[in-house]
C-alpha cells in the first residue's frame, strides 16, 4: 500500500514530553533547597520512595489489570536483601556502594517475583487478588518465623554510612539521601514510563481490557501477567531498598498486607487510568501517613474518609480529576466553571472544619481526655466538654452544607452545559 | 506439506451427556473460501471454539497444515497460522482502533513480550498496523477509541484483528451478523479482498452472503455434516433443502 507507505509519519523528537521531564528532574533538584529543615527532607524523601512503590504497583493494577494484596511482599523483601548486603558490606566481607544497594533490592524483587509470580499470575481475578494475600500472609508469618533472615520482632537495623567518602558523599546526611532517593525515582519513573511503551506494556493494557481476544492475537496472557509482575517486583524491591536506606532499619512491617493495603489505597487516590495517577495518589498518602499523623490522632480516619469519597464521587482518582480541567482549559471553557469551583471549595472549606472539628472534639473527649478536655485546634483553645464549640461545629455542618449544596448544583449544571456544547461541536 | 490448511477427523464435543458435535470429517484445501451453513443450534459456533482452541474437543483429531493442533491453547494455535473472529465482537474496547490493529501484529513480528523495544520505533509493526486499517477502511477513523465506533465499524476492525497478524488460515463467525444491506455488502467486499490468497472458513447465516463468498459449503445439522460441495450442487442437494434451505424458504 504505497498510500500508507508515503503518509506515515514518525515523530522522532517529543518537546512536551521532554520538557515535563526536565522540569520533574529540576522541581526534585531544586527542593532540598527551598525547604531545608530536617521534616522536609523527610517528607520528601519518603514521597520518592512511595512514588516508585505506587508505579510499580501501577504496572498490575492499572496497566495489566492485576489487583493485588500483597505488593508489599516484593518490596519488603528486596529491602530485607538489600540490608543484609549493606551489613555484609559495612563490615568489608564484600563489596557494594550504598547508591547501588537499590539495584541489588530490585534483583531481589525480580527473584521472588519469579517465583511467587509464576504462581500468583496463573489465575487473574478475583482469584488472583486471594492468592496475592495469601502469599503476603505466608511471607508476613516467615517474618516471625525465620529471624536470622527477618531479624524477629525488632527487624534488621543496619548504618548507611561506612568506609571511605565518596566526593564528600557519606549519606550520612538527610539531604544526601534525599538525592539519591531523587536520582533513583527519576530513573525508575522514566523507566516504568517507557515500559509502558514497549510492546509487553501494551499488551498488558490488551490483556488487561480483554484476556481472550488477547490469547487469540497469539498471546499467552498467563507469561504476559508474570513477565508484567517480575518487572513490578523489580521495581518495586529498588523502592523497598531506597526506604531502608532512608530509615536504617527493615521490620516485618514491611512486608504487611498493612503494607500492600497502603500502595493500593495511594494509587487509587491519584487515579490508576493515569501514569503520573500513582505520583499523585504518593504524594497524598504520604502527607496523610506523615504529616498529618503529626498533628492528629485521627489522620486515619481522614485517610480513610478521603479514599472512600474519592472511590464514590471519583473513581477515576485526582488523575482523572486533573484531566478534566485540563481538556476544560484546551477548549477555553475553563474561565466559565472557575467561579463555581471557587464557591463549592469556599463551602468546601466550611464543611472540612465542620468535619474536623467534630472529629477532633470527639477524639479529645473520648480517646485523649486523660489531662482533661481542653484543647487548641489552629491555635484557638477551647473546652471540647462546653456546648458552644458543638454549636459552633453544628452551625458549620449546617451553613456548609447548605451552600455546599448550592455550589456543587452550580457546578454542575455548568459542566452539562460546557459537555453538551462538546457533544454539539460548538469547540 | 499437506494439501488441506485445515482437517477435522472424526471431531466430536458433548457437554455432559449431551453431544453437541457428533463425528465432524471435514477436509478444506489451501485457498479455499468455505461457508459452514446450518440452522439455528446446528453447532456451528461450536465447531469453531473446537478448532480455535476456545473449548476442548471430546474425541477425533484437529489438523492444521497436516499437523495436530488438538488440544492445544488459543494462542498456541493462533501462532500456527490460524486465526479467527468472534459472533459477538471481541476487540479491546479502550483501545483505539490503530492500538488494537498493532497489538495484533505484534506477535507474528517477533516483538513476542519485547520489553527493550520502543513501539513508536517499529516501523514494521506501525507500517503493517496502517496498511490493514487502510485494507479495513478504517484510516480515519486511527486514533478513535474502538469502544465508541459505530456496530459495522467494530465488525471491521473485528476482521482487521483477525487478519492482522498474517495467518494463512482465517475463521470468520458471522461477520455480517446485524448488518444492514449496504453493511453488509461493503462486509462482503471486504471479506473478498482481505481473504485473497488465504484459507477462509466462515459461519454465516446470510444465504447471500455465503453464495456469493464460497468456493464450497458444508451443511452441518444437528452435528452432523450432511453435505459439503459446491454451492450450485449445494443448491439443488435434496437433503440441504429439507434440513434447511426448504425450511428457511417455507
Amino acid at each position: 500500500m504505497p498510500g500508507a507507505r508515503s503518509k506515515l509519519r514518525y515523530r522522532p523528537l517529543n518537546l512536551a514530553r521532554w520538557l515535563i521531564w526536565g522540569l520533574t528532574a529540576l522541581v526534585m533538584a531544586v527542593l532540598p533547597q527551598l525547604f531545608t529543615q530536617g521534616f522536609a527532607l523527610t517528607l520528601m524523601s519518603q514521597m520518592g520512595v512511595a512514588i516508585i512503590f505506587a508505579l510499580s504497583y501501577n504496572m498490575l493494577l492499572g496497566q495489566s489489570g492485576m489487583l493485588s494484596f500483597g505488593h508489599a511482599v516484593y518490596s519488603g523483601l528486596g529491602a530485607y536483601v538489600a540490608v543484609h548486603t549493606l551489613n555484609l558490606a559495612s563490615k568489608g566481607q564484600i563489596w557494594m556502594p550504598v547508591s547501588l544497594l537499590p539495584l541489588v533490592g530490585g534483583l531481589a524483587g525480580a527473584f521472588f517475583g519469579v517465583l511467587f509470580g509464576y504462581v500468583t499470575t496463573k489465575r487473574a481475578g478475583t482469584t488472583f487478588a486471594m492468592i496475592t494475600l495469601g502469599i503476603g500472609e505466608l511471607v508476613f508469618s516467615c517474618s516471625l518465623m525465620f529471624p536470622e533472615f527477618f531479624g524477629g520482632e525488632g527487624g534488621v537495623t543496619t548504618n548507611r554510612v561506612f568506609g571511605e567518602p565518596f566526593l564528600g558523599i557519606t549519606f550520612g546526611p538527610s539531604v544526601q539521601v534525599y538525592y539519591l532517593i531523587a536520582l533513583w525515582c527519576l530513573l525508575s519513573m522514566a523507566l516504568m514510563y517507557a515500559w509502558s511503551h514497549t510492546p509487553l506494556g501494551r499488551i498488558a493494557n490488551a490483556v488487561r481490557d480483554n484476556p481472550e481476544r488477547a490469547e487469540f492475537v497469539g498471546y499467552d496472557t498467563q507469561r504476559v501477567r508474570w513477565f508484567t509482575l517480575i518487572i513490578s517486583a523489580f521495581f518495586a524491591g529498588i523502592a523497598g531498598a531506597l526506604g531502608m536506606i532512608n530509615f536504617e532499619i527493615v521490620t516485618a512491617e514491611n512486608v504487611s498486607a498493612a503494607r500492600s493495603g497502603g500502595v493500593l489505597l495511594a494509587a487509587f487516590i491519584g487515579g490508576v487510568g493515569f501514569f503520573f495517577g500513582p505520583i499523585i495518589g504518593a504524594c497524598v498518602f504520604i502527607f496523610f501517613v506523615v504529616a498529618l499523623s503529626g498533628y492528629t490522632q485521627a489522620w486515619l480516619l481522614y485517610l480513610g474518609l478521603f479514599f472512600m469519597l474519592m472511590v464514590m464521587f471519583a473513581p477515576g482518582g485526582i488523575a482523572s480529576l486533573v484531566m478534566m480541567q485540563v481538556q476544560l482549559v484546551a477548549r477555553k471553557r475553563f474561565g466559565r466553571i472557575a467561579p463555581h469551583y471557587l464557591g463549592a471549595g469556599a463551602s468546601g472549606l466550611l464543611v472540612l472544619a465542620a468535619l474536623i472539628l467534630t472529629v477532633e472534639m470527639t477524639y479529645k473527649i473520648s480517646v485523649d481526655s486523660a489531662d482533661g478536655a481542653l484543647m487548641n485546634l489552629f491555635g484557638v483553645e477551647f473546652d471540647a466538654a462546653a456546648a458552644i464549640p458543638w454549636a459552633v461545629a453544628g452551625g458549620l455542618w449546617i451553613a456548609g452544607g447548605w451552600l455546599f449544596n448550592i455550589a456543587r448544583k452550580r457546578v454542575a449544571r455548568v459542566w452539562g452545559e460546557i459537555q453538551a456544547e462538546f457533544v454539539e461541536g460548538r469547540t | 506439506m499437506s494439501a488441506h490448511a485445515l482437517e477435522l477427523q472424526s471431531v466430536r464435543k458433548s457437554f455432559g451427556n449431551t453431544a453437541i458435535i457428533r463425528g465432524v470429517d471435514l477436509a478444506i484445501p489451501r485457498g479455499e473460501r468455505h461457508a459452514v451453513i446450518g440452522p439455528n443450534g446446528a453447532g456451528k459456533s461450536t465447531l469453531f471454539n473446537l478448532i480455535s482452541g476456545r473449548y476442548p474437543v471430546s474425541g477425533g483429531d484437529i489438523l492444521l497444515n497436516g499437523e495436530s493442533v488438538t488440544g492445544l491453547k488459543p494462542f498456541e494455535i493462533n501462532r500456527r497460522g490460524l486465526s479467527r473472529s468472534f459472533q459477538i465482537t471481541n476487540i479491546f474496547q479502550r483501545m483505539s482502533v490503530f492500538e488494537n490493529i498493532r497489538c495484533a501484529v505484534l506477535w507474528s513480528l517477533g516483538y513476542k513480550y519485547s520489553f527493550w523495544h520502543r513501539l513508536g520505533g517499529l516501523k514494521d509493526a506501525n507500517l503493517r498496523a496502517e496498511e490493514v486499517m487502510e485494507s479495513i477502511g478504517l484510516k480515519r477513523r486511527r486514533d478513535t477509541y474502538a469502544g465508541v465506533l459505530s456496530y459495522a465499524e467494530q465488525r471491521a476492525l473485528e476482521i482487521g484483528v483477525t487478519i492482522a497478524g498474517g495467518a494463512e488460515v482465517v475463521l470468520l463467525d458471522e461477520p455480517t451478523a446485524g448488518m444492514s444491506r449496504t453493511e453488509t455488502a461493503d462486509a462482503v467486499e471486504l471479506i473478498r479482498k482481505v481473504s485473497q490468497g488465504k484459507t477462509l472458513i466462515m459461519v454465516e447465516h446470510d444465504m447471500g452472503v455465503v453464495f456469493d463468498l464460497a468456493d464450497r459449503i458444508s451443511v452441518l445439522v444437528y452435528g452432523e455434516v450432511i453435505a459439503s460441495d459446491k454451492p450450485e450442487n449445494i443448491r439443488g442437494n435434496k437433503a440441504v433443502q429439507e434440513a434447511y434451505l426448504g425450511a428457511e424458504a417455507d
